[in-house]
């Protein structure tokens, strides 16, 4: 036999890296012939300069950053390639028991509907500014990050200016339940697990799924350079259809079980060891069940609330990145003040992700999005339905933003 | 070679939990001339803090999840009161590689020219690889100790079980393990968990 292909990857210890975790530690990466060594980072700039530089081969990538490293935002420009999605939604929004308790106070209707709460959020932000307290703070995870657009959709749609009205920082996932704790944010935009350790320790409440403001989001891209897609293209069909596999593995419900536990250990995303909670080892594996059945304890109070969308991993076409989605992405990125507009940046930010890469690995072995999918593929609570070719459009039924 | 004057006036802001490195990487920074130096251990309320510190070049250790919070320095936003640049050269790949590869990264505050933060990331990518050789070099004194106590209690098993002196002992471990291609320490291991079990 030969020997294995040696490559390491870079995660962030979130629930999304399900994919290749599972691909590395349960063998399918070894019948592709390659020897995965994952590598856990603490921060997104990590995982952006040690791909850059080339001590990573691939990484578990929050899509924008992608998007930004490729149009050289933010800094180095170097292209990204993106050939296969670890994960579609996941986010949700938590807010402290007791700006929970305001927005349901100032809601003319049911809170679980996103543009209930977003508007009982204005009524919130203008009383405190009329008592001149200090503006709500609110964390999301990186500049270029989904969260950091996702909270901003949902707030700006009920007329919060996520700039002006707020503050929005940035947190670093483990340091969420902290903040939230000590009193830094009143809420936050996050992926899993993060929201349910909130829930769990009994100082947040779940507001919003993400997936209930845009029924369709792309989380976390497989990302490799460009320039190492083309040195490496039967590497990297390989490492699409190892991790097809793997995310084909961790939606087969039989597979719950091991696949929580294959995530939950040392060094993956061991929850209570990355927040130096003592005894609570067992806690790490159960709150994965949950994210992955998208059936969340959502209050301290015991509430559940179900949306088998939460997250998505190898259902629904999820594995198959899609170009409409970066062109959202890349729009929320000129809504915000971070990019130009331009047809050459869209075209960039369309060309990160490669389905047809996809396609070749798989040779066409799987459906594309399907049925109970949203129409404009993005699904979002407001505004007009996403056209991926006509961002000037999308940002014209916006009154609040910084540019467009 | 002398330092300019002005970059002796540079206000440094280090950024790092450990803090014997901190120290090390402060002792650095005053020997070469930099006298302006800030520690800083605690992250909470990051943002706050370098905006009360006001430094002109912030220097943050790549283990530190607080690293992406610097990265909001760059943007547009209401927050932001002068702007941060993460220290990139393109045409100084090496310097960028070398930092990354020793664990620190460096932010340049109000757009100070490039070339007068580059000593300062050299000098501290010197001191964050002699760091990381003095802990390899603490790691293996303490794994060679614990080596030598693992050892030690099996020669005095072995010693009691078989009626064997200290030297033909050891020399028994030796030869076990150049049998079986393993380390002294492991066979000595071995034979401590075997006494253990069948006690």
């Amino acid at each position: 036999m030969t020997s294995l292909t040696k490559l390491r990857i870079g995660f962030i210890p979130l629930a999304d890296a399900a994919a290749l975790i599972v691909a590395a530690d349960r063998g399918f990466a070894a019948d592709e012939g390659l020897d995965i060594e994952l590598v856990r980072e603490v921060s997104w700039s990590n995982i952006r300069d040690k791909l850059n530089i080339g001590l990573f081969d691939a990484a578990h990538l929050i899509a924008p950053v992608a998007i930004a490293s490729s149009l050289g935002i933010g800094h180095v420009k170097v292209p990204i390639v993106a050939p296969f999605g670890l994960g579609v939604n996941g986010n949700a929004i938590t807010v402290t028991p007791a700006l929970h308790a305001a927005i349901a106070g100032a809601a003319d209707g049911d809170i679980l509907d996103p543009m209930v709460s977003a508007r009982a959020l204005k009524r919130v932000v203008e009383a405190r500014k009329a008592r001149g307290q200090e503006p709500l703070t609110f964390g999301m995870t990186f500049p270029f990050s989904t969260h950091n657009y996702h909270i901003r959709f949902w707030m700006a749609a009920g007329g919060v200016d996520p700039d002006e009205d707020v503050r929005l920082v940035v947190l670093p996932p483990p340091y969420m339940v902290d903040s939230l704790a000590n009193g830094h944010v009143d809420g936050f935009c996050v992926g899993a697990p993060w929201n349910s350790v909130a829930v769990d320790l009994g100082i947040g409440v779940i507001l919003h799924f993400v997936c209930e403001i845009l029924a369709r989001a792309t989380e976390k891209l497989l990302a490799v350079r460009a320039r190492w897609a083309e040195e490496n293209p039967d590497v990297l069909l390989r490492l699409v259809r190892a991790h097809r596999r793997a995310a084909a593995f961790i939606e087969d419900a039989a597979n719950l079980e091991e696949v929580a536990a294959i995530l939950a250990a040392p060094n993956r995303i061991d929850v209570a060891a990355i927040l130096a909670i003592p005894n609570r080892l067992d806690v790490a594996a159960e709150v994965i069940r949950r994210t992955l059945t998208g059936r969340l304890k959502v209050s301290p109070d015991g509430t559940v609330h179900s949306n088998d969308r939460y997250l998505i991993i190898g259902r629904n076409g999820a594995a198959r990145p899609d170009p409409v989605q970066m062109a959202w992405l890349y729009a929320q990125m000129v809504r915000w003040g971070q990019a130009p507009l331009s047809a050459e940046s869209l075209a960039v930010a369309k060309a990160v992700v490669r389905p047809d890469l996809y396609d070749a690995a798989l040779r066409g072995g799987e459906a594309t999005a399907g049925a109970g999918e949203p129409a404009d593929g993005i699904g979002a609570f407001a505004g007009p339905p996403f056209d991926p070719d006509d961002i000037a459009g999308h940002l014209a039924s916006w009154s609040i933003k910084r540019s467009g | 070679m002398n330092t300019p004057p002005q970059d002796a006036a540079l206000k440094i802001l280090v950024i790092d939990e450990d803090p014997i490195r901190r120290a090390i990487l402060e002792a650095g920074l005053r020997e070469a001339g930099f006298g302006n130096v800030v520690l800083l251990g605690n992250t909470t309320g990051l943002l706050d803090q370098v905006y009360r510190i006001d430094p002109d070049v912030i220097l943050i250790d790549l283990e530190n999840p607080s690293r992406d919070v610097l990265e909001q320095m760059f943007q547009v936003s209401r927050i932001v009161r002068r702007p941060i640049a993460m220290f990139v050269d393109q045409s100084d790949r090496g310097t960028i590689e070398a930092a990354v590869d020793a664990g620190v990264s460096a932010y340049i505050v109000g757009g100070l020219r490039k070339e007068r933060v580059k000593s300062i990331l050299d000098l501290c990518i010197s001191r964050f690889n002699a760091f990381a050789r003095l802990q390899g070099e603490l790691d293996r004194a303490k794994s060679a100790l614990e080596a030598r106590k693992v050892i030690d209690r099996a020669k005095g098993i072995l010693m009691k079980a078989k009626g064997l002196t200290e030297e033909q002992a050891y020399a028994l471990l030796r030869k076990t393990a150049m049998n079986e291609k393993r380390k002294i320490a492991d066979v000595a291991q071995s034979v401590i968990t075997a006494a253990e079990l069948l006690q």
